[in-house]
């Protein structure tokens, strides 16, 4: 493993892949991919329960099959307006590895679109500069039809080491 | 993942014996001439040995046989249960786990030294046959001739399953183990033999009937012994006859027992045999009887775990069929979603029972502690338990151990006095540590009382101060001050010794219980010694819980903490803006407004209602928009990715579908006493 010092970001979705399936979603106007592989389920818009003094990306739990999982809202970890929710809004389910335990995930996007296959050639690290986002929370970006597509580093995101908030109460 | 690696199953079942041998050791050292605890340790030594030899610990197995001919001599009453032979056995036993953890280790040292004991402790006689480590022999010792009781006559006549042989059972063997009891005739009982074109090599066609004369003194339990593993798929019969000579009938052929469909041509050449077959069920029958085994199934904890997941959904599921039930008019649903409420109410009280282990499994670790306490700080002790049929969820008693070890030691170490001091005070000699279990509601309360000299509320209040935890002269409560012993930053520096020194300390104590939604209370008297308790809700699936709502969110409060609810009346909400506390009944109550926290954004509710919740002495109001009513609550955890928010231990899922989350009360109370403390420095 350590032999492959990584160039950038992108090894995390590519692995020495030519190409690989993805499932593609809009948020806010932009076209967002995730591999295929980590989606679960795609599932409508469910009831969702605030938890007071949580992250804001990270401010609500939905009812998934009996198991209570937190519903993201990327937008807001990337610095984007949340946006209302629509007829083609759905809840994206995915698996992620945290901390070596699995963790499931719900992902609000306003349209989910297909799945469909990136190739590692068309695919760029995310510029440094003149981002509107935070650039260490995108994988890469894969030029497709004449537009980018958006490979969100979901790990990096959802990454836990961030000190507890607590703040909701010791202030 | 469905097979278990065999290596580990020995270890968990030499983890379990080790506890029946050790009981009964402990047991022995009570009352020397309990011949049943004699009988017991020396089953637990026997078996271990067995199974250890065949999952590949020599090395054990060489070891504990010197222990179990040891014992196997106290139990032919050839020498007598001393006190010394079971100290020595009991060392014995810590060097059998450590064979067990490290079979390739170099033990051998330790393991002569162990067994030159024992040989002391048995007399010099045992020492000739033993000194010289043989191997292991596997037969069942022989019968001493000397103190032979009286002879008695068996028949018995068996017969293996077919495949007994593929499956790696030699009859041969076993023949020659019954023929170890004693005198016996062996006669084969070939009649169910096929005819040579149907026969299958490997099969067992063969049954024994086995005339035998033995000295045994418990005959019955030795000759099944030799059978133990196949008895169950074996047919059997044994009966004894009298010891007059056996009548004729016995030497003609035997019949087949229950012919097997392989077996039925050479019945022909019998004819008689049916009608005696039918004779003979009635005896199998019997001979299954006297073994009603109390039949245990092992499964892996994380299977029950997902088990109780299923019966949550079921429960959730179940409850939305009622309400969808409750409002429809078909009687048929209706009468179907009763059914289904009742039986996924039951599943659910079984599921928790599934769980729960007696408490005594637990205490029963605490005897070898105390007996080696009191050989260490030359104290006397007395262990008494109570109630250790009453039954804990298994998580809670394995999180359990370690606190209570602690504690224990401390009551020992700091609470008991030296027996000479003890006397002086007009106590009795000996130290006295109870350990009780008990269940009030849905909490079980495990209490740790020792009537040693009580916890010297000066010298904890003197240690507070030094080290910062209160100011100097501060006004305390006296569970305050006992608490006190709990805190991280409490030092005991003056008072460790090698005993309460080491393991966790007093705060470890309280996170675990803590952590399992526990509290403990702490009572002492001087003089007359110290009382704690720690109340442990009884499973951490499902609590009772009060449903309240906040805003638009419904929240669950978990009901063993609730103590009352009132209501705020318009001008005490006015009149508490800005500091927060209200009187009842003449104390002050610091409260936090849940829908400020929360930061709801709703308009209030005109009538706001206050839940006091407790954690001990501690209370804090929270003060809620509505409150519901009672829930009984499946809990699920917490999301990973939610693990920085402390307000919530938890969440469940309601009826409707949606998710309430509960709030954690210690973390709340922890959060009012803030701010309580925080307004009296201010005022």
């Amino acid at each position: 493993m350590n032999k492959h010092i990584r160039k950038h970001e992108t090894d995390l979705l590519w692995r020495d892949r030519e190409d690989v399936a993805v499932l593609t979603f809009n948020l806010n106007g932009e076209t967002f991919a995730i591999e295929a592989t980590v989606v679960q389920e795609i599932l409508d818009l469910l009831p969702e329960t605030r938890v007071p003094g949580a992250k804001a990306f990270l401010g609500g739990v939905i009812n998934f099959r009996g198991k209570v999982i937190p519903l993201a809202d990327i937008r807001l970890a990337f610095g984007m307006e949340a946006g209302e929710a629509t007829i083609d809004s759905r809840i994206i389910v995915v698996q992620l590895d945290i901390d070596g335990e699995p963790c499931l995930v719900g992902i609000r996007t306003d349209k989910v679109y297909e799945v469909t296959t990136l190739a590692q050639a068309s695919s760029e690290p995310p510029p440094s500069i003149g981002m509107r986002w935070r650039a260490d929370f995108i994988d890469c970006l894969v030029k497709r039809n004449g537009e980018f597509i958006i490979v969100p580093n979901l790990k990096k995101i959802f990454s836990v080491d961030v000190t507890p908030t607590g703040m909701l109460f010791t202030g | 993942m469905n097979l278990m690696d065999p290596v580990q199953v020995f270890r968990m079942e030499a983890a379990e014996l080790f506890v029946v041998i050790e009981e009964g050791l402990l047991d022995l050292l009570g009352d020397l001439s309990n011949q049943a605890q004699i009988d017991a340790v020396f089953r637990g030594l026997h078996t271990l040995k067995g199974s250890g030899s065949m999952f590949g610990f020599e090395a054990l197995a060489a070891f504990t046989h010197h222990c179990e001919t040891a014992f196997d001599r106290v139990r032919k009453g050839e020498v007598p249960a001393t006190a010394e032979l079971v100290a020595a056995v009991l060392e014995a036993q810590d060097h059998m786990k450590a064979l067990v953890d490290t079979p390739n280790g170099d033990h051998e040292a330790t393991g002569n030294g162990l067994l030159a004991k024992l040989q002391a402790a048995v007399g010099a006689k045992a020492a000739q046959g033993c000194v010289v480590a043989a191997p292991l022999p596997a037969a069942v010792a022989g019968t001493s001739s000397a103190a032979a009781p009286a002879a008695t006559r068996w028949r018995l006549r068996f017969r293996l399953p077919v495949n007994a042989m593929a499956n790696g059972t030699n009859p041969l063997g076993l023949l020659d183990e019954l023929a170890d009891l004693g005198d016996c005739t062996i006669k084969a009982d070939t009649s169910a033999i096929p005819s040579l074109d149907a026969i299958e090599p490997d099969d067992l066609h063969i049954g024994w009937t086995v005339e035998l004369t033995t000295t045994q003194p418990q005959p019955r339990a030795a000759i099944e012994d030799v059978f133990i593993f196949v008895m169950d798929d074996m047919e059997m019969v044994l009966e004894e006859v009298s010891s007059a000579p056996a009548p004729a009938v016995a030497s003609a052929p035997t019949p087949a027992l229950a012919p097997t469909s392989v077996a039925l041509p050479l019945a022909d050449a019998a004819p008689s045999e049916p009608a005696r077959a039918v004779n003979t069920a009635p005896a199998i029958a019997d001979a299954k009887q006297t073994k009603p085994a109390a039949e245990n199934v092992r499964v892996p904890a994380e299977r029950l775990d997902e088990l109780m997941d299923r019966v949550g959904e079921l429960v959730i599921a179940q409850s939305r069929l009622s309400q969808l039930a409750g409002v429809s008019a078909d009687i048929q649903l209706r009468s179907v979603s009763e059914d289904v409420e009742r039986l996924s109410g039951e599943l659910r009280d079984t599921m928790m029972v599934l769980r729960m282990v007696p408490v005594g499994s637990l205490f029963g670790r605490f005897r070898r502690l105390v007996h080696d306490l009191a050989r260490e700080t030359g104290k006397e002790i007395e262990l008494v338990t109570e109630g250790e049929t009453t039954e804990v969820d298994k998580t809670v008693i394995e999180r359990l151990a370690d606190p209570l070890v602690h504690l224990v030691r401390n009551s020992i170490d700091h609470g008991l006095e030296m027996p000479e001091d003890r006397l002086a005070s007009g106590k009795a000699r000996a130290g006295r540590v109870t350990l009780s279990a008990r269940q009030a509601g849905g909490e079980v309360i495990i209490t740790i009382r020792d009537d040693g000299r009580g916890i010297d509320r000066e010298r904890v209040r003197a240690k507070a101060e030094a080290s910062g935890l209160i100011q100097p002269g501060q006004m305390l409560l006296d569970q305050e001050l006992l608490q006190l012993i709990l805190q991280p930053g409490f030092s005991t520096a003056a008072q460790i010794t090698s005993l309460s020194g080491r393991g966790v300390g007093m705060d470890v104590v309280k996170k675990t219980v803590e952590a399992l939604r526990g509290v403990i209370d702490m009572q002492s008297t001087p003089g007359e010694g110290s009382e704690i308790s720690l109340r442990i809700p009884l499973t951490l699936a499902i609590i009772d819980g009060l449903l309240v709502r906040v805003g638009t969110g419904s929240y669950v409060i978990p009901l063993s903490a609730v103590e009352e609810c009132l209501e705020l009346s318009a001008e005490e909400d006015l009149r508490s803006r800005g500091r927060s506390f209200i009187s009842l009944r003449d104390h002050l109550v610091p409260f936090l407004r849940l829908r400020e926290l929360f930061r709801t954004g709703t308009p209030p509710d005109r009538y706001q209602k206050m839940v006091v919740i407790s954690t001990g002495n501690e209370r804090v109001g929270l003060v809620v928009d509505q409150i519901i009513g009672d829930h009984q609550t499946v809990i699920k955890a917490m999301s990973k990715l939610h693990h920085d928010v402390v307000t919530f231990s938890g969440a469940t899922i309601l009826g409707d579908g949606n998710v309430a989350l509960i709030l954690d009360v210690t973390h709340l109370v922890t959060v009012g006493q803030q701010q309580e403390a925080q307004l009296r420095a201010a005022g």
